[in-house]
């Protein structure tokens, strides 16, 4: 963290790359409640607020497929990096995009406030 | 006089950056170069070819000694510079020299990452990084044996391949689960992994390095940490690079992960620039050759006038150095708004090419197998250029797409000339099917592929044969649809996946996308529980189940309520239970606060409300009463419900209970296509509703009765009679027999009924019916299930997935 500090001084690390499974998800609990974090089949890392905008169902438990996930509740599919429902349900709603950044193999969420 | 430029590195950024002086100001400075090594320039990005043996260094050296005498260089080959002094404006070197500079360029490059395992000193572990690396291995491939390398990136994946070629058996091991993984997505992973392995490079994935061992001083293996050792003579360490910031950081230099750089290539003193691997510009230390051409030409810009140069970062393009395998990767594939793969297969070729649009311009390409187009599309990449007008052909490349610019894709098809191929598989040209449809009167799709074979093997002709039928019949002809595809990612029906996952042997889920052409990079949540499913079932015991592709309740091994918090169902064989089976579930129920307690119709007892945290301890107590899983989330064997038959009913006539017991036995853990409820009642009277399951059983005097295809959901359906059979054991074997048949033969999430009336009744009892088919579908199940009958349960409670279930723990800040 130490090299970082200068550069991102008010993200945080949440842990190693790997330890969201590939096409997978983990969950984390913040102040401002429980946040999705996705790694999809091309390595990328995205964060959403676990939270489906039909009915609030936990985006983290979803099958991660390209950069969507699908919601395990219903189905509705969102895209990682809007938060957004696409095909059908688009433009019903908008799950919040959570700012998330690799440095190295660890992953950084900003600090709650 | 002239001023004096000093060079500190005489690698590929360091002579670059002189010949780039001496373009623009041949006369400017008088020119020193410092290199550590004892030679000339070389191109350090073609000693994977030398240690392939395609290569030698002669083929590789840039700029030979005349070079640096035509051009009046001084060369110090073999000198390290130990130390510079910015206030004096002297560079000290090996021996004592000194050198006095007006400007300074460090091109220091990079040192190759050595990781501090034990054994890390052994002889035998080298680095990849320059010419001595590469005489050090060739000299341990002659001796043969084996190598392990550890590290799967480009580097890594390079000395591997090279070491091979050699004749040596190597083994590349690599920490994260796709190789190269910054510059491909895990289709082109698994593509490059396939690739190697036929050239004789086996690659190990997640797999975390623990230990070196040796023998007298000399490496003899690399012990991981799940305690696997793959034995070795020589040990490559390709992790990454680290710049070159000692001497930097000495002088007094800014220096970050690299020695820190503004546009114009100047350090913190005005009198000395950096570039290459050493410099870090923009807080990007860059380890790829491109950019270091693009630095070059600034700096040069900078040092000869033109002051405001700037350079302003580098796109990257990646390309894999080995023979026969096409690997290119450029730009992003971070999504965003407006973002869009174009994905393209070709099974027949092995080519896998991905495309990221994103607000109509190219920002990312990933291509295996065919890389030809790789150059066209970094350019498109860099101009930004705008590229929703060629959308449709872009993947195919820049020779078709320039050739079909501005034609719509109809009068493209009617400007194919009547000789070009249309279906590759069946050889069909143009002028073959149009000539089918004229002559022949066809009229539909089905009709041009029974008459000219077109579009019949892969489909991935379709849209261009149903083009030619509207070319040909103008408004006679209207689409049609054949059996319906898997999902949008392909045009395969689902028996084709299935009968081609047999036929050719595919094992992985990437496999059979790239084999049927999928056109997303990873399917959908649709395909890819299908495809899982139709793998478990062909290849029982080896195929190795991607819980990735699995629906939360089947990951989880519990069902997701409204909430977010599961339900837990244990299994209570035949719905018998216990006292003690009963306080063990109460006892749960109060320790882990579960709100809710309810019985199923299928007779057991359902937890409700169960955090996902606690689901592992709660399974584990469960298990220590003697109750495993359930299933009543999965796609699987539900329940066998039963009467209590001739134990205690007074019309029994049959051991009803203790049939379903048994079958409950021999059939729980079975994946199915979809859900499977039984029941076993032990008289017509039917009081365990057999008759409205996907399997029920019927005890009458004389024995039993089979039914299948009930339904009792959404749509209510009465069963049919499948036979009737004399023995417990019969009954078992028929049932076993039925469930295999639905569990190969059905499409995902068609439940029996569904199945039932597509195949008809009739096709089924013939087959089960049938002594030696009926056998071999029982003893394929009953193989099967040596591998399902695994309590996941209990492999949780041992740690099994433990990611699954517990969130992230927030670091203390």
């Amino acid at each position: 963290m130490t090299a970082l500090a200068p550069i991102i001084p008010a993200w945080i690390d949440i842990g190693a790359v790997e330890d969201v499974p590939l096409r997978g998800a983990r969950r984390i609990v913040t102040a401002e409640g429980a946040v999705a974090i996705f790694r999809t089949g091309d390595g990328q890392v995205f964060a959403l607020k676990d939270q489906c905008p039909h009915k609030q169902g936990p985006l983290s438990q979803g099958i991660v497929h390209g950069h969507s996930v699908a919601c395990p509740l219903h189905n509705w599919v969102i895209d990682l990096a809007t938060g957004e429902p696409t095909g059908a349900d688009a433009g019903k709603g908008c799950t919040p995009v959570v700012p998330v950044t690799v440095e190295g193999d660890r992953l950084f969420i900003p600090a709650s406030g | 006089m002239r001023e004096r430029l000093v060079v500190v590195g005489n690698g590929m950024a360091g002579c670059r950056a002189i010949e780039e002086v001496l373009k623009r100001d041949p006369d400017r400075y008088e020119i020193v170069v410092f290199g550590a090594e004892p030679r000339v320039n070389y191109n350090r990005i073609m000693l994977s070819p030398v240690l392939a043996g395609e290569k030698t260094f002669d083929d590789i050296v840039i700029n030979d000694a005349a070079w640096y005498a035509d051009n009046a260089i001084t060369l110090h080959a073999g000198r390290a510079v130990q130390a510079v002094d910015p206030a004096a404006k002297v560079v000290r070197a090996e021996g004592g020299l000194e050198v006095a500079y007006d400007k300074l360029i460090l091109a220091c490059g990079s040192d190759p990452i050595r990781l501090p395992l034990p054994g890390a000193d052994l002889k035998g572990v080298v680095t990849f990084r320059d010419l001595d690396d590469v005489e050090a291995m060739v000299a341990a491939a002659d001796r043969g044996g084996q190598a392990v390398v550890i590290g799967g990136g480009l580097l890594g994946l390079e000395a591997a391949y090279g070491l091979a070629r050699r004749g040596m058996k190597a083994t590349v091991i690599h920490l994260m689960d796709v190789l190269m993984e910054r510059q491909l997505d895990s289709a082109a992973g698994f593509l490059l992994k396939e690739a190697l392995k036929e050239r004789g490079v086996e690659v190990i994935l997640s797999a975390n390095s623990e230990e070196i061992v040796g023998e007298d001083g000399k490496v003899s293996g690399l012990r991981l940490k799940d305690g696997r050792v793959i034995g070795c003579d020589l040990l490559v360490m390709a992790v990454g690079i680290r710049p070159s910031t000692a001497l930097a950081k000495a002088a007094g230099l800014e220096t970050n992960r690299g020695v820190v750089v503004d546009d114009g290539m100047r350090t913190s003193d005005p009198a000395i620039f950096a570039i290459g691997e050493c410099a870090e510009h923009r807080g990007i230390a860059y380890g790829l050759v491109a950019p270091i051409w693009d630095m070059c030409r600034t700096l040069a810009d900078v040092l000869t006038g033109e002051e405001d140069a700037a350079y302003e970062g580098s796109l990257l393009s990646t390309r894999l150095k080995v023979s026969g395998v096409d690997v290119f990767s450029a730009g992003e594939f971070s999504g965003g708004e407006g973002c869009e793969d174009i994905v393209f297969r070709d099974a027949g070729r092995g080519v896998y090419k991905r495309l990221v649009v994103r607000d109509g311009r190219l920002v990312g390409a990933v291509m295996f197998g065919d890389a030809a187009d790789g150059n066209w599309y970094f350019d498109l990449m860099r101009q930004a250029a705008e590229v929703a007008d060629i959308r449709d052909t872009i993947v195919f490349g820049q020779a078709i797409t320039e050739g079909l610019r501005g034609l719509d894709p109809s009068s493209a098809v009617a400007a194919m000339a009547d000789t070009a191929e249309i279906c590759g598989c069946n050889g069909v040209c143009k002028g073959a099917i149009t000539g089918a449809i004229s002559a022949q009167g066809l009229t539909t799709l089905d009709a041009v592929r029974s008459v000219t074979k077109a579009s019949g093997s892969c489909g991935s002709c379709t849209p261009l044969v149903e083009q030619l039928l509207k070319l040909t019949l103008g408004d006679g002809f209207t689409a049609e649809t054949g059996p319906k595809s898997v999902c949008k990612c392909t045009h395969h029906p689902h028996a084709a996946v299935r009968e081609r996952i047999l036929a050719e042997g595919m094992k992985s889920i990437p496999h059979v996308m790239q084999a049927l052409e999928w056109t997303t990079p990873d399917g959908c949540a649709s395909c890819r529980p299908a495809l899982n499913y139709y793998l478990l079932c062909a290849w029982p015991g080896e195929y190795q189940d991607d819980s990735q592709s699995r629906f939360i309740n089947e990951r989880a091994h519990a069902n997701i309520q409204k909430d977010g918090t599961y339900s837990v169902v244990p299994r209570m064989w035949g719905g018998l239970t216990s006292p003690a089976e009963l306080r063990a579930i109460a006892d749960v129920a109060d320790k882990f606060d579960i709100p809710t307690v309810k019985v199923t119709g299928g007779q057991r007892i359902d937890l409700l409300g169960v955090k996902k945290e606690d689901l592992p301890a709660v399974w584990a107590d469960l298990n220590a009463a003697g109750m495993v899983s359930g299933h009543a989330y999965g796609k699987a064997l539900r329940t066998v419900k039963t009467c209590v038959g001739t134990d205690w009913c007074r019309f029994g006539t049959q051991d009803s209970t203790g049939l379903g017991v048994k079958i409950e036995k021999f059939t729980w853990g079975s994946w199915a296509p979809a859900k499977v409820k039984m029941a076993v009642s032990g008289c017509p009277r039917n009081c365990a509703e057999a008759t409205c399951k996907d399997v029920g059983v019927i005890c009458v005097d004389s024995g039993y009765e089979i039914h299948i295809g009930g339904a009792a959901g959404l749509h209510i359906k009465g069963t049919e009679i499948l036979t009737k059979v004399a023995t417990e054991e019969a009954a078992i074997e028929t049932i076993a027999a039925v469930m295999q048949l639905y569990r190969e033969e059905a499409w995902y999430l068609e439940r029996i009924y569904k199945w039932m009336a597509r195949v008809g009744l009739e096709s089924i009892q013939a087959r089960i019916a049938d002594d030696v088919g009926r056998r071999a579908l029982f003893d394929r199940f009953a193989h099967s299930q040596r591998f399902a009958q695994i309590d996941p349960w209990a492999e949780r409670v041992e740690g099994r997935h433990a990611y699954e279930f517990t969130p992230i723990a927030m670091a203390a800040e």
